[in-house]
């Protein structure tokens, strides 16, 4: 079974799920006064919960023909060349997306983000640490004066300990 | 429409706008200009920083620049590496990059950027013409037409989606309503599908989304197939020589008058948008050109150049149509900018041109300035802003993931959103490795609420869904939704018969 039937499937069992929470577990919740009233909170997710399901199955049981004459192209992404390519590099940047994300606040937003820049850049392959840190600490800088003093967003500098 | 001018014109020729103009256009080529980049991935980085500008004209202003540039910027890299940054401009890079590779690299990207300028004036002029016209109709409409269209809208995008593609792009849609649906409602002061997690509870971040669909999956596409793009190479290739001839330019001007009225239509289409208005630009035109003309399309051709740039632009600019009147977007740009613009307390639609004309004109006049700034401005300083083609990729690559990032963060100002964003973004790519497009995802997340909304009111004005029967217009849309979404794939059903040699009935 090809992938965008796998994506179908999973669907259509998500669609499930979102319905089964829209028919049997909001209409309890409805106070009285609304009881009357011909549309609840369920009743727009209940219809896509349905049209959800049956779009799904038409994917799924492949009702609609593809465009049999359409060749994959040699540049476009294809997920059965995927050993093709650079998995490793791009499982590693989401990686060390996920580690900003839990990093950002203990470390501080300067620390966070010069380690995420080389990071980056070291697994795609660079070496050139003498220009790559000078050039993360001066974007982090930047980006931390724009964000916090000019945009007004709060956002912690240095690392928990040493105050903020 | 003269006094709506004026006020446009003292708005937009304020000195913070006119420098939100310029910087929005140069940041559009900038980051335009990288191949595998498109103009929705640069809106949405730019969404932040056009939100807390706080003043929705402002905002606006910067983002139709920063769409102008990318656009702009896109058929730049068509042109020099062959390696279009966008669909909206592959069709570019057919004449474009010969010409460049004839040591002719000035001359077209002087055609493309007079061509770009002449397809935006002309669609911006047709946009003051046709959209007062179209929202004094669209005045009359009530909810449950509101709700008929919003639906035509979301068919039509699925419709346009192409051949054997239609019902994904309905799946993507549904997703995009479905993803909407949770968090704490307008409507019903009650929260819904939160599974009891407090960072749901306000909902999931347009923003978040919008760089989850475009932004994150295009920076891991660029790490994953470098061959697809070809960018690091000869960008910084000498381009010497910006002038056309007065016999090209006599040759461009009625491909010209063409195009940018057909691109124009095309835009205001939902779903159909710059891609197809310059393929097809470049398409009528190869046809209609006779004799050495037709044979040098493909090989240099001027016309070949000028007709789809022309298009494209005019396309977005008919691309606004639908959003500034009916408050609808046809593509998924104007989709993130309705949704820069519910952010900012603006509800576009019929009534934005008579509550606040002010927003309404000031857009229509930056878009005036912005196409002067990109022929003036950014023209000249194309053959400096191309180096940014040989900055290394390992370099980029770190600094577009970082700014997705920013841009959440400075969106919700909670890291949890940053762990959404990555999530979201690996769903994205697996939904682009089976061919789903993302857009009609967004589309459908950011009209989620106002269908629902509109939904609802109709339900409670007529007590039930009888409002579809009683209602001629809702009816009818409704039913032109139908035929939208089952033609597709009638049609291909037919043609496969007649080609099977099968009778097919009639």
């Amino acid at each position: 079974m090809a992938l965008d039937r796998w994506i179908a499937l999973i669907f259509i069992l998500f669609c499930c799920t979102y319905g089964y929470l829209a028919f049997f577990t909001m209409d309890q919740d409805v106070p009285p006064f609304m009881q009357s009233n011909p549309v609840w909170p369920s009743t727009f997710p209940k219809v896509l919960a349905v049209l959800g399901v049956i779009v799904g199955l038409v994917v799924l049981l492949g009702l609609e023909k593809p465009d049999a004459e359409k060749e994959p192209s040699a540049t476009d992404i294809n997920y059965r060349r995927l050993h093709e390519y650079k998995l490793g590099q791009a499982l590693a940047l989401l990686g060390l997306m996920v580690a900003y994300a839990l990093l950002l606040r203990p470390a501080g937003f300067i620390i966070a983000t010069v380690i995420f820049l080389v990071a980056g850049s070291t697994v795609l392959g660079e070496r050139k640490f003498h220009v790559m840190i000078p050039v993360s600490l001066i974007a982090a800088g930047f980006v931390w004066y724009l964000v916090q003093q000019v945009l007004g967003i709060f956002l912690r500098p240095l690392p928990f300990f040493l105050g903020h | 429409m003269l006094e709506g001018i004026m006020i446009g014109l003292e708005a937009a020729f304020s000195i913070q706008n006119l420098l939100l103009v310029v910087a929005g256009c140069l940041i559009g080529t900038f980051i335009g200009m990288l191949p595998g980049l498109g103009p929705m991935s640069i809106i949405a980085i730019m969404i932040p920083v056009a939100i807390t500008l706080g003043d929705p004209a402002a905002a606006l202003i910067l983002l139709a620049g920063v769409y102008y540039g990318a656009i702009f910027g896109g058929s730049t890299s068509s042109i020099l590496l062959n390696a279009p940054g966008i669909a909206g401009t592959v069709a570019t890079s057919f004449d474009g990059y010969p010409m460049a590779r004839n040591g002719q690299a000035g001359k077209a990207l002087t055609i493309a950027a007079v061509s770009s300028f002449a397809g935006g004036m002309i669609g911006v002029v047709l946009l003051m013409i046709f959209a007062p016209a179209l929202s004094s109709v669209a005045l009359l409409f009530h909810s449950a037409e509101y709700f008929a269209l919003m639906v035509v809208g979301l068919s039509a995008i699925a419709a346009f989606a192409g051949t054997g593609q239609v019902t994904k792009a309905l799946m993507m849609t549904l997703l995009g309503l479905i993803l909407a649906t949770v968090g704490e409602g307008a409507l019903f002061n009650m929260p819904r599908f939160t599974l009891g997690i407090m960072d749901l509870q306000s909902g999931i971040s347009f923003i978040t989304l919008a760089m989850a669909m475009f932004a994150l999956p295009e920076a891991v596409f660029l790490v994953l197939n470098p061959a697809g793009s070809a960018g690091g190479q000869d960008g910084s290739r000498k381009i010497t020589g910006l002038r056309f001839s007065r016999a090209e330019g006599r040759a461009m001007v009625p491909v010209i008058g063409r195009q940018s009225v057909q691109g124009f239509f095309i835009g205001v289409l939902p779903g159909a948008g710059a891609t197809l208005a310059s393929f097809l630009g470049y398409a009528v035109e190869r046809n209609i050109a006779k004799g050495d003309d037709q044979a040098e399309f493909g090989h240099g051709s001027v016309k070949g150049l000028a007709a789809p740039e022309t298009a494209n632009n005019a396309a977005c600019t008919g691309s606004f149509v639908p959003l500034l009147t009916l408050g609808i977007p046809g593509s998924g740009t104007t989709a993130i900018l309705l949704g820069a613009l519910i952010a900012l307390n603006v509800t576009p639609g019929p009534r934005l041109m008579t509550d606040t004309p002010e927003i309404f004109w000031a857009v229509i006049m930056s878009m005036f300035i912005g196409n002067v700034v990109l022929l003036i401005l950014n023209l000249p300083l194309i053959p400096y802003i191309a180096k940014i083609l040989s900055i290394p990729r390992n370099y980029l690559i770190p600094f577009i993931l970082f700014f997705t990032l920013m841009g959440a963060y400075i969106g919700q100002n909670n890291a949890t959103e940053l762990l959404m964003l990555v999530g979201l973004g690996v769903m994205a790519i697996i939904f682009r490795f089976a061919d789903y497009p993302l857009a009609p995802l967004l589309i459908g997340f950011i009209l989620g609420r106002m269908m629902e909304d509109n939904f609802a009111r109709s339900m409670q004005l007529y007590r039930g869904p009888d409002f579809i029967l009683e209602r001629p217009m809702t009816l009818g849309l409704l039913a032109l939704a139908l035929i939208l979404v089952v033609l597709p794939s009638y049609r291909a059903r037919r043609a496969r018969k007649r080609a099977e040699g099968v009778a097919d009935g009639d």
